[in-house]
């Protein structure tokens, strides 16, 4: 008899090798779930792991209260279906003081609303490692990213002083403050996140289906509006058939013409694709190398 | 697309299997551009990406694109023109998915270098066609070779710039077989290629008409995968219990080789016990069979106390046991290895203390000479004997990967300072001497974990009328870490059967010289002790001079499992 794995199963054993470690080891884990698909193939992994027993730490989303609705609607519903333990987190002080994209721009909304958001929720949980959905096929400075990724007590990353990480022996010493951010899904491409929706039957946010929506052009991206989005003078919403890639903030989020109103629709589009995915994340541009400073921050 | 339907193309990716795979070469061997041109050409790069570098004010290239700049993700790296650091990038061709460890060439990097070979199926040596074969291609060749990468590529770089010359690529091949032959490395496949043209990258070249074999994408996507698991020797260490309700207690790992099935015997260590396989449970289902690298939860027949640490094997074919093992070590920190300095190690699930407690040999990973200092330093190579404060259940690396690999971890800063390949020495593969005492109930401290301490199996030595020898041979056996225990005047003769069986419950080899000839006791001590753990001598059986007595002795110990054979140590090369 020839023994062989396919890749996805090859990804899914190990992926759940890794959370199974982390549960094992850390006093107190959670996952970061931020709704999108990556997300959701994390927690199914996670549902794999400890079956038939039950996630065996709760599950963490930062809000910026500028989701899309749909988002949280869906983020509701998908945590009670699986029994999972949620907790919201959000910088409150930063939106009772007027924070939003519109007026900070988007590096320093993003800082507060997201980055300090996240620290803070982390901190006041006193978690020692956070599951985060990121993939090293990403973003340039991911692809150099260790499964588990120390962080300093101020939950910052230091590209240069990561730990030699070998086969699949994971360093979970920590001191009191320090964390890890692990990442499950490293080796994972969006091909394979996609493929294994599909093949698994995951639920994932409608937003990722192509239909009408109200949106803007502006420099060339499709910007959603809502959440009061102020317009430029020129500028009139229109209904364009389109969907998101990947999901954010609304405004931050640019969205994608598109008809792929299907998993494999939404794969199709894919494999002919050429442009990467964060491409419609303003966030990524808005300053050269800007992700690498951003996770130097304490940013996912 | 057009004539693959999404269907057709989602089983097909759906069936793809994964090779990882590894790339070493010199700050101007053309890495980085043979990794971009690789991405480039099976469409590995995104659109945005590749508009992105192609505006990038940095082109160290002579052509309109830069490659390079694909894979040199990090700021400081860009301005240093040099990778620092392990980057992973990924691809796929309709046979298979494959994810590139990308690691730095240059001489401190070592570590970095280790660290992608060590999950990788197969490695790429880059040879710069002017240079020829350079002392950092040796090291690459060798750091494939000890972290067990099982393919190996020799891809001759920059043939245009040779004029596609074979002389050139077969004077390569030959300097570089003479040194591969010193290493335990696999039949490497040389390629001629041009990173930057793209000649024999993804399609044959015309400019090599004289090269027959395959080119790189091609042998990339056919070089055997599975050779890297071993599905012969049962082993799941145990990562965490599952236990939702009482009816259900689940062990849940990663196998890390062997098949396993339901039904199928399994032994528990350190603890001995056995039991059967009553379920293969994951969330998909029950399964027929599980294998590595699958991630699965079994339950057990019979109820046992087990916990994360353990691990579960093939009765039939058991690890090495033992607190003192020999490994090679790969250090990664900056503050030298210390001799004697508690450690911490962590092997499969478990996460034990530890001191070195020798440094045998020190590497030269460019000349392979040897040498004995007394500290090893950041990215040297020693092998080293190590001691444990609980025993590990483990294979030689060559044998498994999986149960033969650790790191050393500092407790004091945490950091991760060595990775560590096991060899063999020292300690016996678990054989069926051993199976019976495994499965001895003797509550808390089992056998086993007495034979991981001690290092050898317990016995007696029963001497009639010699009581002289009696003392040569407990010093001969404790000089060689034994523990061992004579017996000889302060015990009357009828009660050494007991005193033997209760030392050699302990773990000890009982030396027992008998004064009378008194063929009861004897028969009482095969009895009490067991026939196979009793070695007895008469006067005449053994010559007169003690020293050539002692070593008749050690030796039929040795023949019987007992001791493990002093020359063992050699073991095989790395």
């Amino acid at each position: 008899m020839s023994y062989s794995l396919p890749h996805l199963r090859v990804l899914e054993a190990e992926s759940i090798q890794i959370i199974r470690e982390v549960a094992a080891e850390f006093a107190k884990p959670v996952m970061l779930y931020s709704i999108g698909k990556d997300s959701s193939v994390m927690v199914r992994l996670a549902q794999k792991a400890f079956f038939p027993g039950k996630i065996p730490f709760p599950m963490l989303h930062v809000d910026t209260t500028f989701k899309f609705g749909e988002m949280i609607e869906f983020r509701d519903s998908f945590m009670r279906s699986i029994g999972a333990d949620l907790i919201v987190g959000t910088n409150r002080k930063a939106i009772e003081e007027g924070a939003n994209p519109f007026v900070l721009g988007t590096a320093k909304c993003c800082a507060l609303l997201k980055t300090r958001g996240l620290l803070d929720a982390l901190e006041a949980g006193g978690y020692d490692a956070a599951f985060g959905g990121a993939r090293r096929d990403e973003e340039k400075s991911r692809a150099k990213e260790r499964v588990y990724s120390f962080r300093d007590r101020f939950g910052q990353w230091d590209p240069k002083n990561q730990r030699p990480e070998l086969w699949n022996i994971y360093n979970a010493r920590v001191d009191k403050g320090e964390s890890i951010r692990v990442f499950p899904l490293s080796n994972w491409t969006e091909l394979d996140v996609w493929h294994y929706i599909y093949l698994e039957n995951i639920p994932v946010v409608p937003l990722y289906f192509a239909k009408p929506r109200a949106m803007v052009v502006r420099g060339g991206s499709l910007i959603p509006v809502e959440h009061n989005m102020p317009l430029l003078p020129h500028e009139k919403p229109e209904m364009i058939m389109s969907r998101m890639r990947s999901l954010g903030c609304t405004y931050c989020t640019g969205a994608i013409r598109s008809d792929a109103d299907s998993l494999p629709k939404i794969i199709a589009e894919l494999i002919g694709f050429r442009r990467s995915e964060r491409e419609n994340r303003v966030i990524d541009h808005d300053q050269e190398g800007s992700m690498e400073l951003k996770k130097r921050e304490g940013y996912f | 697309m057009a004539a693959e339907t999404i269907d057709d193309f989602l089983r097909r990716h759906e069936s793809s299997e994964l090779l990882r795979f590894t790339t070493a070469g010199s700050v101007d061997d053309g890495k980085s551009t043979l990794i971009g041109r690789l991405l480039y050409d099976t469409k590995g790069v995104y659109e945005d990406q590749l508009a992105s570098i192609k505006s990038s004010r940095i082109n160290r290239s002579t052509g309109s694109i830069d490659f390079s700049l694909l894979t040199d993700g990090l700021k400081a790296e860009r301005e240093q023109g040099i990778t620092i650091d392990v980057a992973y990038r990924y691809f796929a061709t309709a046979k298979r998915k494959f994810i590139i460890a990308d690691t730095p060439g240059h001489e401190q990097y070592t570590r970095n270098m280790a660290t992608g070979a060590s999950t990788a199926t197969l490695a790429i040596v880059l040879i710069d066609a002017r240079k020829g074969v350079l002392p950092q291609s040796r090291r690459h060749a060798y750091i494939s070779s000890l972290l067990g990468i099982p393919n190996l590529v020799v891809a001759v770089n920059k043939m245009d710039l040779v004029d596609f010359s074979q002389e050139v690529f077969e004077q390569i091949r030959r300097d570089f077989t003479a040194f591969a032959a010193q290493l335990d490395l696999p039949d490497p496949v040389f390629i001629p290629i041009s990173a930057l043209d793209g000649d024999n990258v993804v399609s044959n070249s015309p400019r090599t008409s004289w090269y027959n074999g395959p080119n790189l994408l091609h042998h990339l996507e056919t070089a055997p995968i599975s050779v890297v698991h071993n599905y012969e020797d049962f082993r799941l260490a145990v990562q965490y219990v599952i236990r939702p309700d009482l009816d259900f207690r689940g062990y849940a790992g990663q196998i890390a080789s062997g098949a396993i099935r339901p039904g199928a015997p399994v032994m528990v260590l350190p603890s001995g016990r056995t039991s059967k396989v009553k379920s293969i449970a994951t969330f998909d289902g029950n399964l027929d069979v599980a294998f590595p690298p699958m991630s699965i939860t079994l339950t057990l027949e019979d109820e046992l106390d087990i916990s994360r640490g353990d691990m579960l094997v093939d009765p039939a074919g058991m690890p090495h046991v033992s607190r003192r093992v020999e490994a090679a070590l790969v250090w990664m920190n900056q503050e030298p290895l210390e001799l004697n300095r508690p450690y911490l190690l962590k092997h499969t699930t478990q996460q034990i203390g530890v001191t070195v407690t020798a440094i045998e040999a020190r590497i030269d990973v460019n000349t392979l000479a040897q040498d004995q200092p007394e500290r090893l330093q950041l990215n040297e190579i020693g092998i080293v004997s190590l001691e444990t404060t609980k025993p590990l259940f483990y294979d030689p690396y060559t044998s498994n990967r999986a149960t033969g690999s650790l790191i050393l971890i500092d407790p004091t800063t945490n950091a991760t300072l060595a990775a560590g390949m096991l060899r063999h020495r020292r300690t016996l593969p678990a054989t069926q001497a051993i199976a019976p005492l495994l499965n001895f109930e003797a509550g808390r401290l089992t056998p086993a974990e007495r034979y991981a301490r001690a290092g050898h199996l317990p016995a007696t030595v029963w001497l009639t009328a010699r009581a002289e020898l009696v003392w040569s041979l407990e010093r001969k056996l404790f000089e060689r870490g034994c523990l061992v225990q004579a017996i000889a005047d302060d015990v009357e003769s009828h009660r050494l059967p007991e005193v033997a069986r209760i030392l050699n419950s302990a773990g000890l080899i009982a030396i027992c010289s008998s004064g009378s000839n008194d063929a009861a006791d004897l028969g009482r001590a095969e009895e009490l002790v067991g026939s196979g753990k009793l070695f007895a001598y008469n006067p005449s059986d053994l010559s007169p001079k003690d020293d050539d007595a002692c070593n008749r002795i050690i030796r039929d110990l040795e023949k019987r499992g007992i001791l493990t054979p002093a020359d063992f140590a050699s073991g095989e090369g790395i």
